[in-house]
């Protein structure tokens, strides 16, 4: 196989891997790394390297249509980039260390894990939350909704906890090369009681600043090989921005469902390919 | 509502375009920083694809070898060391160039909120986002 026909086959699987990630709203790392190291045999570290500069992307690429949404709170955001950023730097530092195949077996917990997460998300209504250093901390805000005032006001809980799982959701992101937009909703969501909306729009904006954190690394342990990162990031890029066109007039629960079994089974075959020692 | 010491009232205004002219608002804010992203992602795609033509024009009979891990460090203490390639026209260096910019854009983004915040005159969340800029300078500059 020429250079011709390999590129033009990873452009290809990647634009798909940012359609299904931004359809999902899982992201485009968790199903272009097993792309890329399961189908085309890439070396894990380039496909990590190539996976965090097109991450970068997406999250910088969607942000302006996020905020057109005025959904994002920019200053949860911002307090919590400080634990992702610095989860994302010992990550990157840990994942120098750590063998490829351990990497791998990671990989497929967490694709396991994304796959049950996307299977279990609720949007329901703020929940009556008093706890004083929301106000304290100026994330107390509203969203636009159906109501009569046109807003709902929300506020923030357990944000102790919340930020402890951020930092982790950086490490995993650091350690990975992924956006680990799942483990920045769980916190968000579930744990600090973040309505929906907010904590995901909010999420994409923290994903891209994350991942700046831990490319230096990247890159200066030469893990961004140019002639593979540049089909990677603009397919990533053009078919996370496909995605989000098509998902304004769309269902997809079906697809989620569908999703939500591959990345099981790409997870099953990660852990596999890990333990033998195959990645 | 502007100077209030509570500043998210903004948020959820669409985009702030309500907000007077001159006025700092949360809203504002992230609007501006949406496009700083949206223009920074594009410019770096821009370069990033003259160089992924210019590579595959240059490669395009070989065969690939990303199956083989061979390092390839690019130092961000030393983005100069990129130009002698660039004014050769090295399609690597084209691509990491936009590479770089790319990775500058969400730095951009926080310089930007530590700004912002500054001239919402938030010294709380000054303090955050400088703080995420810290980070971000040595996860980007020194920890390798």
């Amino acid at each position: 196989m020429s250079l011709l026909t390999f590129t033009s086959l990873i452009f290809a699987g990647s634009f798909g891997a940012g359609l299904l990630g931004s359809l999902t709203g899982l992201g485009g790392g968790v199903v272009l790394i097993p792309l890329l190291t399961l189908v085309f045999h890439v070396d894990l570290r380039y496909a990590i390297g190539a996976s965090l500069i097109s991450v970068i992307a997406t999250s910088s690429g969607a942000a302006a249509a996020y905020v057109r949404e005025g959904y994002s709170n920019i200053r949860i955001g911002m307090f919590l980039e400080v634990a992702t950023t610095l989860g994302a730097v010992s990550g990157a530092a840990l994942a120098t260390r750590v063998p490829t195949h351990g990497l791998a077996m990671i990989f497929g917990l967490v694709l396991i894990y994304s796959a049950w997460l996307s299977r279990h998300r609720e949007e329901g209504l703020p929940h009556a939350i008093d706890n004083p250093w929301s106000d304290k901390l100026r994330m107390s805000a509203t969203f636009p909704s159906e109501t009569e005032s046109g807003k709902t006001a929300y506020k923030v809980d357990r944000i102790r906890a919340g930020f402890v799982t951020m930092f982790g959701a950086g490490a995993l992101s650091g350690l990975l090369g992924i956006g680990s937009g799942a483990v920045k909703v769980l916190a968000m969501d579930r744990i600090m009681r973040i309505p929906f909306k907010v904590s995901t729009t909010t999420s994409n904006f923290m994903i891209g600043v994350t991942a700046a954190a831990s490319a230096g690394i990247y890159l200066s342990r030469g893990y961004v090989e140019p002639g593979l990162a540049f089909s990677v990031m603009l397919g990533v890029l053009a078919g996370s921005l496909a995605g989000a066109k098509i998902l304004v007039h769309s269902k997809v629960s079906l697809l989620r469902t569908i999703f939500a079994f591959v990345l099981v089974a790409l997870g099953i075959e990660m852990i596999a390919n890990g333990w033998l020692g195959r990645i | 509502m502007a100077g209030s010491p509570i500043g998210p009232e903004g948020i959820g205004s669409g985009g702030g375009s309500g907000a007077p002219a001159g006025v700092l608002n949360d809203a504002r804010m992230e609007a501006i920083m949406g496009r700083l992203l949206q223009v920074g992602v594009l410019l770096s795609a821009s370069v990033v694809l003259l160089g992924g033509v210019r590579y595959l024009v240059a490669h395009a009979s070989e065969s690939p070898k990303d199956g083989t891990f061979i390092a390839r460090p690019i130092q961000l203490r030393h983005p100069m060391e990129l130009l002698p390639g660039i004014a050769r026209g090295d399609a690597a260096a084209i691509i990491e160039l936009g590479i770089l910019l790319l990775v500058a854009t969400p730095v951009c983004r926080v310089i930007f909120a530590v700004v912002g915040f500054a001239l919402e005159r938030d010294r709380l969340y000054v303090g955050i986002s400088l703080a995420v800029l810290v980070v971000l300078l040595f996860g980007l500059l020194r920890a390798s």
